[in-house]
């Protein structure tokens, strides 16, 4: 009988998908525990105030209340730690405000915590935070990116003159200077990246809990990375030992990114449930998430591109300002430089590139990674630059790209920004998606539309990204204090069944069924034989969690190496069970054997040995198979691919329709195809949101305006069309499942191969994001400028 | 405080409620449902549909009081008593029309509503659009609409009658 393949390539269907289809997810709100309290913050209306005075008396009065802290009650706790230290062109270190846990003296944004109300019902926490008596003294405040760096533009922390948080560069100023000087032409554009509200569906959550016989603690949150959270806020917030502190993240209902950080709510919960020795939960409501989740993008740019006569590029410049919002997230500082300025070689040979990079403080709420994090920035900037300049000197889209494009043979590839390529094949992704696309089928489709008085555009984008992060060494000299490797246990229990303990985090990936394909293959085990644990750091040794799509390559690598030990483990007492040397025993398909013999020994066989070691080489080999492995990545991986997109525009309306998008990429070795699929869907459809709908716009003062999902345009199902995907995959040179990853790549190619199509459909250089129907209609009408 | 008398996956529940609570809050807190999610507080989302009547209805938008005496219907109640899984729970598992699994109830409610309530058949563009008052963040949409435009000819096959 033949089995059913699991292992590596298979589409096997999801096992984590039979609790959710069965309403048996376990989310962080859907977690009680006994004797539990309910918190309710008071957040700040107001983008800039000074803090007069708060009078809790009545709030404390309230039935049901139990506790009222302001941040006076925090004035001895840590602020909220950032991860990441960027150091200005002079060398001196960025300037890094305290994030106070709760707003201390000042409110910075709206949505800054000023109060938090704990009671017995969230009714009644909800009801006493009415009576609070909050005086604020509103003060000057500034919105927008560019304004924040204008002379006499109010300021937002003291100690950051002119709002300036770095102003940091990278690459060769001089010899882009000398290769503009003597260019055939150099092309400018000037562009803005919007900025974005991630907005999974899980709206965040965080329940602390307090064990008064052992003094330990629990935080259970919606968190990406728990490990991580365990270790900013034991360490640098609360001042609690890992060894008292548990953080479990059971199922999370979707991250982008926005649930890494650690976040106030996460410490005030933990604190006060040992204040209080009760638990404390908080769980977000929708309006909140938009004024306390971490924001995306907000980049204003430049870009120059120097070309020669025959369209070749000689030069790339590019001056960026970043908004970092009222204060310094998690990983903020990093994204507008080392995962956005690396990334501008893209997938040509610009021999030299200068790039400079300032990030301001503004009364918004802060800005960090979402999905793609600095690279969907800088393809945005490179792939419209690259349709300007084909524009400008008269080329064709595609050739221009081809032209420019790093030669198969030149791998590995340094790029002038500090990247060094191992793998990629360009020519291929983008044939494949050209084809997919119909391209050459394009003028008849725009004729056929422009003959019912509609406006037909395609637009090309040929992406590259950096992921699979990181290598702890040289992340490590850019300015990140923690290490990037992963880790995995792999636990074969006595009877052969198998329990894999992960540092990474599923929030959507599909670990459970990925991770254990990995060990299907490797160990040659069944399916239901394997258990993916995650999300407890209780359960599991280590981790730095999911992100920078690093799951399958750092994260199933140290499942590899683990798994390697085990074979080379069970090889020993194979050895010795059968009477022969372990370096003739072969281990495939979860059979050890003796070669050239029909001696044999199953996994099970081996680990029930390993457990009940009657019969066993004890003087050298220590019962047990059970094994661990921290790996940590030689280099980032290089995903990247062809996205293609065709759009149709009603110039009565400005509506812009996505006709039909076609996907290629290049994501290295493929586990589960189905999976990849529709990661890079969804990935797709949040690029595409980017481009045609999403904006989270504040007024100039600060006023969030897009606070609902009233205001802030999330595409809903008729919004998208079918995606289609594809993959030309190359693999990775220097880990050992030869993976560069797929959770980003949708969300990085995807915005400029739309917004190459509008511009292409309405004939203008340019538009920002988003391609409303409002703004199309203003241009189509003469009424704003393209 | 009111009584509010209902059934709920056909079995009869009785609870005592403030005139303020919300259908999808007495199902997750009073009756310990918390398959039925909520996702945002403008009634936008739709990971709170459940059936009231055998209609889907957002159950943030609904006062308990309001379905006294309504039999509700959540995901948890969907699956046959031996377990066998309704055609469009089966249809999103096999076309991978989930990743987090947060939207996931609401979106086979209001599938399922949508389906019964069109048994001529629907297009992937009807279904799309039949789909506007429900937010997926992961999927794109792309195999939501597959597994729906799959699990319609189930249903509405004559061998499932």
């Amino acid at each position: 009988m033949n089995a059913i393949f699991e292992g590596i390539g298979a589409s096997v269907r999801r096992k984590e998908d039979l609790r959710f289809i069965s309403g048996r997810g376990n989310y962080t709100d859907d977690i009680n525990r006994p004797g539990q309290t309910h918190m309710v913050i008071k957040r700040s209306d107001r983008p800039h105030a000074r803090i007069i005075s708060i009078d809790t008396s009545a709030a404390l009065a309230a039935p049901g209340v139990v506790a009222v802290y302001t941040g006076d009650d925090f004035v001895n706790i840590g602020g909220l730690p950032c991860g990441w230290q960027i150091h200005n062109k002079d060398g001196s270190p960025m300037v890094e405000p305290k994030h106070p846990v709760i707003a201390h003296g000042k409110v910075r944004h709206v949505g800054d915590p000023i109060a938090v109300v704990i009671a017995e019902t969230k009714q009644q926490a909800k009801n006493a935070a009415e009576l609070l008596v909050i005086d604020l003294e509103d003060l000057p405040s500034i919105a927008t990116t560019t304004d924040a760096l204008k002379p006499g533009a109010p300021i937002v922390h003291d100690e950051a003159a002119g709002n300036l948080c770095y102003d940091w560069h990278l690459g060769d100023a001089d010899a882009v200077a000398a290769a503009f000087a003597t260019a055939h032409k150099v092309v400018t554009l000037d562009l803005e990246n919007n900025r974005l509200i991630p907005n999974a569906m899980e709206p965040r959550v965080a329940l602390g809990d307090y064990d008064r016989s052992t003094g330990d603690y629990t935080l259970f949150t919606t968190s990406q990375n728990p490990h991580v959270i365990r270790l900013l806020m034991g360490a640098f917030v609360l001042g609690l030992p890992e060894h008292k502190l548990r953080v479990v993240a059971p199922d999370v209902g979707g991250g982008f990114g926005s649930k890494i950080y650690h976040y106030a709510e996460e410490a005030i919960v933990t604190w006060a449930a040992g204040k209080l020795s009760r638990p404390v939960k908080w769980t977000a409501e929708r309006s909140e998430s938009f004024m306390s989740d971490a924001h995306g993008r907000d980049h204003v740019s430049t870009a120059q591109m120097a070309v020669d006569k025959d369209g070749k590029f000689l030069a790339l410049k590019v001056h960026t300002v970043a908004n970092m919002g009222g204060y310094l997230s998690t990983f903020a500082p990093a994204v507008p430089t080392y995962l956005y300025a690396t990334l501008l070689a893209g997938t040509y040979t610009t021999p030299v590139i200068y790039v400079e990079v300032k990030a301001v403080f503004t009364n918004t709420v802060p800005v960090d990674a979402y999905r793609g994090a600095g690279r969907p920035e800088a393809t945005f900037l490179l792939e419209r630059l690259v349709d300007a300049v084909a524009l400008d000197m008269g080329m064709d889209r595609v050739d221009i790209r081809r032209k420019n494009f790093i030669p198969r043979d030149a791998f590995p590839y340094q790029t002038p920004v500090a990247l060094q390529y191992d793998s990629g094949d360009y020519f291929a992704t983008l044939d494949a998606a050209l084809t997919s696309a119909d391209y050459a089928g394009f003028p008849a489709r725009k004729a056929a539309a422009a003959a019912q008085g509609k406006l037909r555009g395609i637009g090309v984008s040929t992406y590259l990204e950096a992921c699979g992060i990181a290598p702890s060494k040289v992340v490590g000299a850019l300015g990140a204090r923690a290490g990037l490797y992963e880790v995995a246990n792999v636990r074969v229990h006595p009877t052969g069944s198998i329990s894999v303990f992960t540092g990474t985090h599923s929030h959507g990936q599909g670990h459970e069924t990925t991770f254990a394909q990995l060990v299907s293959d490797q160990l040659g085990v069944p399916l239901s034989q394997v258990d993916i644990v995650h999300g407890d750091t209780g359960k599991i040794p280590f981790g730095m969690g999911t992100y920078g799509s690093r799951s399958l390559a750092v994260g199933g690598s140290a499942m590899v190496k683990a798994m390697d030990k085990i074979i080379a483990k069970g090889k020993k007492i194979a050895a010795h069970l059968m009477e022969a040397s372990p370096e003739d025993i072969e281990f495939k398909n979860g059979v050890f054997s003796v070669a050239g013999t029909d001696k044999q020994k199953t996994l099970g066989e081996i680990a029930l040995t390993a457990y009940v070691p009657h019969n066993y080489p004890i003087e050298t080999l220590e019962p047990g198979l059970d094994e661990t492995a921290f790996y940590d990545p030689a280099n980032f991986t290089f995903p990247g691919g062809c996205h293609v997109c065709e759009v149709e525009i009603d110039p009565e309306t400005g509506v812009v329709s996505i006709i039909n998008f076609n996907a290629v990429d290049d994501v290295g070795r493929v586990v589960n195809p189905m999976i990849v699929e529709g990661q890079v869907q969804g990935g797709v459809a949040q690029g595409i949101g980017q481009a045609l709908l999403e904006n989270a716009a504040y007024d100039a003062s600060g006023q969030l305006l897009s606070g609902s999902f009233m205001d802030y345009t999330m595409p809903r199902a008729d919004d998208l069309t079918n995606i289609t995907v594809g993959t030309e995959n190359t693999m990775c040179t220097h880990n050992p499942l030869g993976s560069k990853g797929c959770g980003e790549v949708g969300a990085i190619g995807s915005p400029p191969a739309v917004i190459n199509a509008v511009c292409d459909a309405l004939n203008i250089r340019h538009m920002n994001m988003p391609a409303t129907a409002e703004k199309v209609w203003s241009i189509i009408n003469g009424r704003a400028a393209g | 405080m009111p009584q509010v008398t209902l059934t709920v996956n056909g079995k009869s529940a009785t609870v005592e409620v403030e005139g303020r609570t919300l259908l999808v809050e007495l199902l997750r807190e009073k009756l310990g449902l918390t398959g039925t999610h909520v996702g945002c507080d403008t009634s936008q989302c739709g990971a709170c549909v459940v059936h009231v009547d055998g209609v889907s209805v957002k159950s943030c938008t609904m006062l308990a009081v309001q379905a006294d005496g309504a039999k509700v219907t959540t995901i948890e109640g969907l699956a046959a008593a031996d377990g066998t899984l309704h055609p469009m729970q089966e249809m999103f598992r096999e076309h991978h029309a989930l990743q987090c699994g947060f939207c996931t109830p609401g979106m086979v409610m209001a599938a399922i509503d949508l389906v019964n309530s069109n048994p001529q058949g629907l297009s992937q563009d009807e279904i799309r659009h039949g789909l506007e008052g429900n937010l997926c963040r992961c999927t794109g949409y792309h195999n939501i609409v597959k597994a729906i435009d799959a699990a319609q000819g189930i249903m509405h096959a004559p061998a499932a009658e």
